[in-house]
């Protein structure tokens, strides 16, 4: 092999600042006079919004109740035999004091894969965009949700759409004895994006025709397009409920939020009082021991209750702080040979 | 064929298979028989690898066979035939650019070597058939072929010459192309071959090609019609060789006897071997530890998956059904497919793109020492050449440096400094003295003012002025230079005037700067060689007459005679034999009564670090002549073991010689020899010097670039103290090995580090002195005890501040470059030499360096860098060896680390989705992670990276010794690394984990899904790992600043385009919107501050405990002597060590 071709400098080589690698640098050098106030600073302004964390964490009212009725005296007992179909329980609690509103309303599912891989990708995003070809032919991710047992397609395929959740609540105020049906909204559930954009209903009208030929999921009472008789605009694909169901879980314990509630006598919060959650049991989560619950709360600017940040940020802070004190004793001490 | 089976039975033809028979012009020999042409192969030259038809194919096996690029087509492979959780596009896209880049490349050079090839091989030629001239390709040229070259045009294939345009036939060539060699070359046709081509008929018996450009025999048989056929020999001087230029000669006419692929040139670039440097072996043990890691990872993942599904209702929740094929499939078949799916999931955690970040570091970065001005030298008006990128790093890991003397530490820049004729001592003054400036200063003591006869002075210099091999440069030459003198030539013979201003321009060229230094010193004296014209030397002498010799033989240097000798035969028709030589190869061939008066002299000189030579002459008789002649002849022509006979011939002519004098040559030490010494130790460097000269002038060269110093006590094993004593040889050397050993090594304090020397402590240095004889004693002795004394012998040097091996043939330097890498530790040596008798030791180290010197360029040619001076050694290695080390070394490490910190998320998360390769991160994440998020950045630090400033490199040598021994590389920082990736990889799963405790990170109550999850732990990897590089660049250059601020910023801008915009080719959109949506998030915000401060703070705090490197070597400065050669320090020192030296 011929050697390779070199650059060979016949003449002087390029006097720049570039080739001869002096190009102008900044050379910082981390030394105990930057990193020591530097620390307290950080630890400072860390546990600062540690404090606003952990203060603004404690003022969120949380509420949550497990309805799974694994235990025997539990109100939704009778209904986690899966045999027993239209179950109906009533979970009553009170509250005693307002819980400021707006209140959230989720409910929580444990030991539930949602991020299955397989269960990830069982769902067909040209039906879901509204591709009418895609609803004859839905791809094969779906399987074994493709087809039913008649060879017919199904619409929405797949195991997400498959598995929605079907329990439905309803929350009474019992005042005086007298059940009060606290107003739920299920608008603004799902992120603003996919219930205007990423996710589409075919256009014919009526929706209804758009499905024919197709069966709807094996698990569904009723089909897409009658998800919610109340808001023709809630149906289809674009049903809140469903889109939330398919923005999948990362982690196998989640909540997913319900409903807002902010209408009514009900705006500015719960009142303190006696409730009563009436749920329609449907989902069958004990055959792999899974629990479902239902949670109220309200967030704030950092979104739910979470301790952790708070916490991390106070822990963090003082470890700063803490730090740059015993650097500065050791700097005391030693006098760090560079400080010049 | 006829003839030779002929031939054959005779018994003629023994080795048959040793030779070729060419027919000259296709012409049959003696008799009519049809020549069946033997077969040849044709003169096309390929240097190239590819064709357009197998490029693809032959390319791509190539890069293959590459383990790191092989797994990644195995993991392809196995995404396109296994349902697996990313798809093939993640590693298919990062390894379809991997290789195409290097495709690229390779083909680019392919394509660059084709082109060369073609225009060697189209080049027309004018090839004489049938006494017609015909024009034809250069590559249809078959051996026998009649060729006629023009001036100045290249020789297309091996010719013997046969004829030329000068009158004295011969011609010249230089050889720029093939050694970088610009001097003209004489070579001479073969004699009576005759004026007439047409005619001739001719058949040319030669060796098979071999690739020795300086080595050729072979006998032509001439047929006339009449006569018994002529034989003529055949050497090197009547090759050209394919490569060279025809110079300075209109026409010339030769005959093919190398064609294609087997002349030298070709197979001169056949068969270097490739250096492999230490830090590759340090990746792939790294590989190794991380592809074990994958699988370890795989198959955890695999049983804790199979264990999981174990318990009931887990294996297949209502929810989520099987299909039925994967119902139906074989249990181990599905165990063995998750395992290939947890290896695909994983495998980014070995770093496709490290391979080619580091080997556009290493091409790149090559640059900047062919950049560097520092290198360049204004004489020779060129810089240094790197012939190969791959060893950058292992500049700054040397341990062990092998130095030839000549021309490497010295000059090689010979200036004749004094001369003695007859013991009485001549010492020029200065040039501006008049014509006879002969003029004597201390002689001898005895003899102090005296001169010696005028005859005999004038019979030294004419020795001076014929014994040699200096040509003069043509006038041509002269106009080319442009300093518009006439005819330099001519003025000379006919103007003797204007000789002297003209004298010192004159260009003389020979093969060896002694030559010219000593025909140089002549004219001086007053004797000025004109020129050598078919077979005659004219000189100019003192009063300006010109004397004329013929010249009738030539005895030519070689280093084991260590002489040279002329025959020629002077106007009054007396024969003379000159000879210079080596006072050892002199002495016992002169009169015993002149030796004593010029060995005081010579041995002063040698001292002084002067090369010393003796000049003897004889008269011949006719008689001694012709025998002499007939024993020449017939030696050059044999064409078996003809050095042999050349060697027999040539002792027997030169005996009973009569010594005139001897001369003493100053080779002035390169600049700054005795710094860079200073500076290679104090880097812990060993340096041994390897030189071909005696012992007394190297020794000499050591104590004046200070290796040796005052305090150095000197063990010597030579010939010399062998003989002492007058016991047996081995016995002696047993003794002294013994002795020696309990001195230097048992004695001394333990060294840490290799060689430390000393400044204030009062340990003992101690230098050690070997000869070849002596060293071929230690490595042959009897088997027993071979191994034993070369361990002595090892372990002493190593205790050793510096070695000196004087008296060195060739291959005894590589010998000793091979024991010392094979020995323990098997440590990084490197070469440094600028003759032809440098190659061999410049091929065995790990890093071979040319010096582009006076000896031609074959060191440079074969070298893997190459410098203009010994001086620029300092900065190659303390600056460019130190940063690229650095560099590379930082470089993997950080591969390593970022691709581990990146994987480990990815791991973490199986353990809460139920072991079911579910990605972490998207797939475009995935993609780009290696290729275009964080790859940036680490290729500028390792281009740009100074965490020391150069001045501060080049000031402390010491700082060297910091990174020996690959200290980045090895086991203890690589597992600080893997903790650090670990602690990160670790920091950033969970931190976001417990964040997502409660997935309603926003005001608006609504939760984030997995894919939010993936985004924020990629957000904060990329962060950090970026970080983590900022944090470690000490060098912040504009480039450091825009790639790594640019980096983060492309990944955030690329994040929202890939987040914004529904892709038609993508089957899931699922990170849309989700970057926007969670940097809406307050509390994704707060925990991704968070995550990269804490991910950074253990660095910080690390940089901060550990004091800077730079501030460390700037107090160490303080205790370095300063260093600068002491002209009188060594003269002392010269003067008192010698004195027990030279005891007889």
């Amino acid at each position: 092999m011929v050697k390779e071709e070199q650059p060979e400098s016949v003449n002087r080589p390029d006097n720049t600042a570039f080739t001869q690698q002096r190009l102008p640098a900044w050379q910082p050098m981390l030394s105990a006079g930057i990193i020591i106030p530097g620390f307290v600073l950080i630890g400072l302004a860390f546990i600062g919004i540690g404090v606003a964390l952990f203060v603004t964490s404690r003022s969120i009212q949380m509420l949550e109740m497990d309805y799974t009725g694994y235990e025997q005296n539990s109100p939704c007992f009778k209904c986690s035999d899966e045999s027993v179909k239209n179950c109906m329980c009533n979970l009553d609690f009170n509250i005693d004091t307002l819980f400021k509103g707006p209140v959230f309303f989720y409910y929580g599912l444990s030991n539930y894969f949602q991020n299955f891989r397989r269960y990830g990708v069982s769902k067909d995003l040209d039906q879901l965009s509204g591709d009418m070809d895609a609803f004859l032919d839905p791809t094969s991710d779906c399987a074994p949700y493709q087809y039913d047992g008649n060879n017919k397609p199904i619409v929405p395929c797949g195991a997400v759409a498959n598995s929605m959740f079907n329990d439905t609540f309803k929350l009474y105020q019992i005042v005086k004895g007298v059940k009060k049906l606290v107003p739920l909204d299920g608008k603004g559930i799902a992120w603003w994006t996919d219930y205007n954009i990423k996710y589409r209903n075919p256009t014919v009208k009526p929706l209804k025709n758009a499905f024919n030929g197709t069966v709807k999921p094996l698990n569904w009472p009723k089909p897409a397009y009658e998800l919610d008789p109340s808001d023709p605009a809630n149906n289809g694909f674009i049903n809140q409920d469903f889109l939330v169901w398919l923005r999948t879980a990362a982690l196998p314990n989640f909540s997913k939020l319900y409903r807002r509630i902010t209408e009514g006598d009900y705006a500015e919060g719960l009142p303190a009082g006696n409730y009563s959650l009436e749920i329609a049991y449907n989902y069958p989560v004990l055959s792999f021991d899974g629990r479902k619950k239902v949670v109220f709360s309200n967030v704030s600017w950092m979104g739910g209750k979470n301790e952790f940040l708070g916490i991390a940020y106070l822990v963090i802070g003082s470890m700063c702080v803490v730090m740059s004190i015993v650097m500065l004793i050791v700097y005391a001490k030693f006098k760090f040979p560079e400080e010049d | 064929m006829l003839r030779r089976r002929l031939n054959r039975l005779l018994g003629r033809d023994e080795r048959i298979a040793d030779r070729r028979t060419i027919y000259v012009g296709h012409r049959s020999g003696s008799t009519n028989d049809a020549i069946i042409p033997p077969k040849f192969c044709d003169n096309r030259i390929v240097s190239s690898k590819y064709t357009v038809w197998n490029f693809l194919p032959k390319n791509l096996f190539e890069q293959f066979r590459r383990i790191a690029n092989f797994y990644f087509l195995i993991i392809f492979l196995v995404q396109v035939i296994v349902d697996t959780p990313t798809s093939p596009v993640t590693s298919g896209l990062p390894l379809f650019f991997v290789i195409t880049v290097t495709a690229i490349k390779q083909g680019y050079e392919d394509w660059l070597r084709h082109k060369a090839d073609n225009e060697v091989n189209k080049y027309p030629v004018t090839v004489i058939e049938d006494g017609r001239r015909i024009r034809k390709e250069s590559e249809k040229i078959k051996v026998g072929d009649v060729v006629q070259v023009e001036e100045e045009e290249t020789f297309p294939c091996d010719l013997i010459l046969l004829q030329t345009s000068r009158d004295d036939d011969t011609c010249f060539v230089t050889t720029a192309s093939l050694d970088g060699e610009s001097n003209h070359k004489t070579h001479y046709t073969v004699p009576d071959t005759g004026r007439d081509l047409e005619s001739l008929n001719a058949t040319i018996e030669c060796e098979q090609p071999q690739p020795d450009l300086y080595k050729f025999v072979g006998r032509m048989h001439i047929y006339t019609s009449n006569q018994d056929p002529a034989m003529r020999s055949l050497g090197p001087e009547n090759l050209l060789l394919k490569g060279a230029t025809l110079k300075n000669t209109q026409r010339i006419s030769g005959v093919a006897v190398y064609t294609g692929m087997e002349t030298k040139m070709a197979l001169n670039y056949q068969g270097k071997s490739q250096k492999r440097s230490a830090v590759e072996k340090s990746i792939n043990a790294f590989l190794l530890v991380y592809l074990c890691i994958l699988v370890s990872k795989a198959l955890v993942c695999t049983t804790l998956k199979y264990a999981w599904q174990g318990t009931p209702g887990q294996d297949e929740p209502w929810y989520n059904e099987k299909t039925q094929t994967v119902k139906e499939t074989n249990f181990y078949l599905k165990m063995f497919t998750d395992f290939l799916s947890f290896m695909v999931l994983f495998n980014f955690i070995i770093p496709v793109s490290m391979y080619v970040t580091v080997e556009m570091q290493k091409f790149l970065g090559s640059f900047f020492i062919t950049w560097d001005k520092d290198f360049f030298d204004p004489e020779i008006k060129e810089g240094a050449l790197v012939n190969t990128s791959d060893l950058n790093e292992e500049l700054g890991q040397v341990e062990y440096v092998f130095t030839d003397k000549t021309g490497t530490l010295t000059q090689n820049n010979m200036e004749f400094i004094e001369c003695c004729i007859d013991g009485f001592q001549y010492k020029y003054r200065d040039a501006s003295s008049e014509l006879d400036g002969f003029c004597v200063t201390d002689g001898p003591v005895s003899k102090l003012q005296q001169k010696a006869g005028r005859e005999r002075e004038e019979l030294f210099l004419r020795a001076l002025c014929l014994c040699h091999t200096v040509q003069v440069k043509e006038p041509i030459e002269c106009h080319d230079q442009g300093d518009g003198l006439m005819d330099q030539v001519d003025g000379l013979e006919a103007d003797g005037q204007e000789t002297s201003s003209l004298q010192e321009q004159r260009g003389f060229i020979a093969s060896s700067p002694d030559e010219v230094a000593l025909v140089k010193g002549a004219m001086r004296y007053g004797f000025t060689f004109l020129g050598l014209e078919s077979k005659t030397m004219k000189i100019l002498n003192r009063n300006n007459a010109v004397e004329m010799y013929e010249l009738l033989h030539v005895l030519n240097f070689d280093p084991v005679r260590r002489r040279m000798s002329v025959i020629v035969r002077s106007k009054s028709g007396d024969i003379l034999l000159f000879c210079k030589g080596a006072d050892s190869s002199m002495f016992p061939r002169v009169r015993q009564e002149e030796v004593e008066r010029i060995r005081m002299h010579v041995e002063r000189n040698a001292t002084e670090g002067y090369r010393t030579l003796c000049v003897a002459y004889k008269y011949l008789s006719a008689e001694e002549y012709n025998q002499a002649d007939k024993g020449l002849r017939e030696a050059r022509l044999a064409l078996q073991d003809r050095d042999e006979k050349l060697m027999a011939v040539y002792n027997q002519v030169e005996t009973g010689m009569s010594l005139i004098g001897a001369t003493a040559v100053e080779d002035r030490l390169q600049e700054e020899a005795a710094e860079t010494m200073m500076a290679l130790q104090g880097a812990g460097i060993n340096v041994w010097v390897l030189t071909g000269d005696k012992m007394e002038t190297a020794k000499s060269t050591c104590y004046a670039c200070r290796l040796f110093q005052r305090n150095t006590e000197l063990l010597e094993l030579t010939v010399r103290t062998l003989e002492d004593g007058g016991r047996r040889r081995e016995k002696r050397l047993h003794d002294l090995l013994n002795e020696y050993y309990k001195k230097a090594v048992l004695d001394a304090p333990p060294v840490k580090g290799g060689v430390t020397r000393s400044w204030s402590s009062t340990n003992q240095d101690y230098g050690f002195i070997i000869d070849g004889a002596t060293l071929s004693m230690v490595l042959n002795s009897s088997e027993s005890n071979s191994s034993r004394y070369k361990n002595l012998f090892l372990q002493i040097c190593q205790n050793c501040t510096a070695v000196l091996c004087c008296r060195m043939a060739p291959l005894q330097k590589a010998q000793i470059v091979k024991m010392v890498k094979n020995s323990k530790g098997s440590p990084i040596t490197l070469s440094i030499g600028d003759g032809a008798n440098d190659v061999s030791m410049i091929l065995e180290a790990h890093v071979g360096i040319g010096i582009k010197g006076k000896e031609g360029r074959q060191a440079v040619r074969n070298s893997d860098y190459a410098i203009t001076k010994l001086k620029h050694l300092k900065k190659l290695l303390l600056v460019h060896g130190h940063l690229y080390y650095v560099r590379i070394a930082h470089l993997v490490q950080y591969f390593f680390y970022k691709n581990l910190c990146f994987i480990l998320p990815q791991f973490l998360y199986q353990f809460f989705c139920g072991y079911s390769q579910q990605p972490l991160f998207d797939a475009a994440y995935l993609t780009m992670y290696n290729i275009c998020f964080t790859s940036m950045p680490i290729l500028a630090y390792s281009l740009f990276e100074q965490h020391i400033s150069i001045e501060v490199l080049l000031d402390n040598a010491t700082l060297y010794r910091e990174i020996a021994k690959n200290a980045m590389l090895r086991w203890g920082p690589f597992l600080q690394w893997t903790l650090l990736s670990l602690y990160h990889g670790l920091l950033f799963f969970f931190g976001v984990r417990f964040l997502f405790s409660n997935p309603a990170l926003q005001d608006n109550g609504q939760v984030f899904g997995n894919w939010s999850f993936g985004t924020i732990i990629f957000t904060v990897l990329i962060f950090t790992v970026t970080l983590t590089l900022a944090l470690d660049t000490r060098h912040w250059t504009w480039i450091n600043h825009f790639v790594i601020w640019g980096s983060l910023a492309f990944y955030v801008f690329f994040s929202f385009f890939w987040g914004g915009i529904i892709w038609p080719f993508l089957k899931h959109q699922r990170l849309y919107f989700v970057f926007a949506n969670m940097l809406s998030s307050v509390s994704t915000w707060l925990v991704i501050i968070l995550l990269i401060l804490l991910s950074l703070m253990p660095e910080i705090l690390l940089t901060v405990f550990c004091k800077p490197r730079g501030s460390n070597a700037r107090q160490m400065k303080h205790r370095l002597p300063s260093s600068g050669t002491s002209t009188i320090f060594m003269l002392s020192q010269t003067a008192s060590t010698h004195s027990f030296s030279w005891s007889d």
